[in-house]
């Protein structure tokens, strides 16, 4: 029984990016009440970006990591510009319909840039493993686990103690008051798509660095919804405590329902999940329960 | 422009083909519909079963979402259900094609009942994540559950026979294609235009005023998650039947896209919109195709850039119909005939 202690803390690790990933959805939704299914498309990007830069150019890992950022919040708001400035009044389904087009042309245009074949990342982080003493650490998801517990931390205390959190706090309890405040919207909504490109380009590299990049780390993207889900869709700490609660529940199932089974039960059990918890409480852990039933 | 355009009762309101106008060009699409084959070779026949497939698909996709307003990510899941239930009644129990298809359709439609149930519990986005949720387990289920579904190595399904006639040729299926899509576009025509589909339409647009008149919401979502779920299965069954195989890999999350961005294309909400859709969406590919063939004494190595090339358009296709217009080539094909009607007054 001592592979438990193991478990969790894999699964610990390995949530840490779920969570990171999943601050990417949870931050778009929270300024604009829009479920943004590309982000996983904007993980392969962000990934794709700093491979390049680090491989074509030969540049240390810092610079490719600056220039990911840069090019992440870039994106975002270009993105938030064209395609999501002219659907403001239209229904959410044209929006989700709109993210899920954007999904496939960014996964089509990924492919055509760099072919699909796996790369891996030249080593960015200190190879060691972490080893506690009952577990061992990969390096990759220590890391991992580290710029998650980070960038939750500084986006926490971004929304509760910055004028600019509170500005995008405003615009997602009401754009209408937040615009009557003086606070421009549009710039919120811009904001608020950059960061979340950013975060999920950081998730990308972080999963890249762990297993190899291809063009179908997108469906990671869409794994992390049951992360959302439970932890509640507008809580940024609930995406990160759903994380941790996600990677360990999959590694148990990983290890202890493979040999049932027959192998892969880690891909289906967060979306077997997902519609449990969509049934018992789905507005998740920390999320607000405003939530419509019928 | 038209006169003489009377109607007395609610009944001459109600009918879907008005004028003789219409109904002689209807006869005349049918005829052509019936001669095509004489006239077309095996590919265009081939894509053209394609196309009746993606129509059955297509039209119970638009039954949920575009008249019932329920974002069903999973269809393509529905499909598989369809057809690896019609392989296996094939195969397994021996069932003639002809009562296998309308029980495949069933099978479907209970598991979309079953995965329905909860899902219609919650609204909006919520039901998009706990269809996506479908779609990826359903599609686990295709592939480890191996007594029934063999696998990976997919069941080897024999094409359907009718006495001594055996329909394996691409014309002989376009016949038993044209057949069920007829009947099925027309149910889900005559549907929309009963209780029921005033049911799902006012479920869409005003649920809490709905309830208030005694729709019972959850009834009709069920039952609009249920026919879907049909057609979708019976879709399926004909695809493996004609196909004469079934995989798990025919049925991903990315035909699930396919299928929505059929519907959008298309026009939400109409059933000509689904035919639209799905007949402009299964020929842009195979355009693609002739474009990639013909520019590729240009262009060398395009024909590797053709799956890539499809996803960005799909995806600049669904974006583009979103963005400038929502309702779709429906909503272009009624303004063109709505400017020929009141020509010339046409302003």
């Amino acid at each position: 029984m001592d592979i438990i202690p193991q478990i969790i803390v894999s699964g610990l690790a390995a949530g840490g990016v779920y969570g990171l990933i999943a601050l990417g959805f949870v931050l778009i939704y929270k300024a604009t009440s829009i479920l943004n299914l590309a982000t996983g498309e904007f993980m392969t990007l962000g990934a794709f970006v700093c491979l390049s830069v680090m491989t074509q150019i030969a540049a240390p890992f810092y610079i490719a990591f600056i220039v990911t950022i840069v090019f992440a919040a870039v994106l975002g708001i270009v993105i938030e510009r064209i395609v999501l400035r002219p659907l403001i009044g239209e229904p959410i389904i044209a929006v989700i319909m709109v993210t899920i087009g954007l999904a496939s042309i960014i996964r089509g245009l990924s492919h055509m840039i760099w072919s699909p074949e796996y790369r891996t990342f030249p080593r960015i982080f200190p190879p060691e493993p972490l080893d506690l003493g009952f577990a061992i650490v990969p390096s990759g998801l220590l890391w991992g686990f580290i710029f998650a517990v980070v960038c939750t931390a500084i986006f926490t205390l971004i929304f509760r103690y910055t004028r600019t959190g509170l500005a995008m706090r405003a615009t997602a309890a009401n754009q209408q008051a937040a615009l009557s405040m003086g606070i421009s919207v549009k710039r919120v909504f811009a904001l608020s798509w950059s960061l979340a490109a950013i975060t999920a380009g950081i998730g990308g590299i972080i999963i890249g660095n762990i297993s190899g990049i291809s063009i179908h780390l997108g469906h990671i993207g869409l794994k992390v919804l049951s992360v959302i889900i439970l932890g509640g869709l507008d809580s940024i700490v609930g995406a990160i405590i759903g994380g941790f609660i996600i990677g360990i529940l999959e590694n148990f199932a990983g290890v202890f329902l493979d040999s049932i089974f027959g192998g892969g039960v880690k891909e289906v059990v967060p979306f077997v999940i997902l519609v449990i918890i969509l049934m018992i409480r789905p507005y998740g852990i920390f999320g607000k329960a405003i939530i419509e039933r019928v | 422009m038209r006169c003489g355009d009377l109607k007395e009762s609610y009944l001459e309101d109600e009918k879907i083909f008005q004028s003789l106008f219409v109904k002689i060009w209807l006869a005349v699409l049918l005829v052509f519909l019936a001669v095509f084959p004489l006239l077309a070779d095996a590919y265009m026949l081939y894509v053209a079963n394609l196309i009746g497939f993606a129509i059955i698909a297509a039209v119970g996709l638009n039954l949920l979402t575009g008249f019932t307003g329920q974002i069903s990510l999973g269809h393509a899941a529905f499909v598989g259900v369809g057809g690896y239930a019609a392989a296996v009644l094939i195969t397994r129990f021996g069932a003639p094609f002809w009562l296998a298809l309308p029980l495949a359709g069933l099978v479907s439609a209970l598991i979309g009942l079953v995965i329905g149930i909860p899902s219609l519990r919650v609204k909006g986005l919520y039901l998009c994540i706990a269809t996506l949720a479908s779609q990826f387990i359903l599609e686990y289920v295709f592939v480890h559950w191996e007594s029934v579904t063999r696998g990976i190595r997919g069941i080897n399904v024999p094409p359907p026979r009718f006495g001594g006639f055996v329909f394996d040729t691409e014309a002989s299926f376009y016949y038993i294609t044209l057949v069920v899509m007829l009947m099925c576009v027309g149910f889900a025509r005559n549907l929309v235009r009963t209780k029921w589909g005033r049911a799902f339409v006012a479920v869409r647009d005003r649920d809490l005023a709905a309830e208030i008149i005694g729709i019972n919401l959850f009834r009709y979502k069920l039952v609009a998650f249920g026919v879907s779920s049909f057609y979708a299965g019976i879709a399926g069954g004909l695809w493996v039947s004609f196909m004469k195989v079934v995989t798990p890999e025919h049925f991903p999350f990315s035909l699930s896209i396919q299928y929505l961005a059929m519907i959008i294309v298309g026009g939400l909400g109409t059933i000509l919109g689904s035919i639209f859709g799905a007949i402009f969406m299964t020929l842009v590919p195979e355009l693609l195709n002739v474009l990639t063939g013909t520019t590729k004494h240009f262009f060398p190595g395009m024909e590797q850039l053709f799956i890539p090339m499809k996803d960005v358009i799909f995806g600049m296709l669904i974006v583009g119909f979103l963005v400038f217009e929502p309702h779709g080539l429906a909503e272009i094909w009624h303004r063109i005939k709505n400017f020929f009607t009141l020509w010339p007054f046409s302003y």
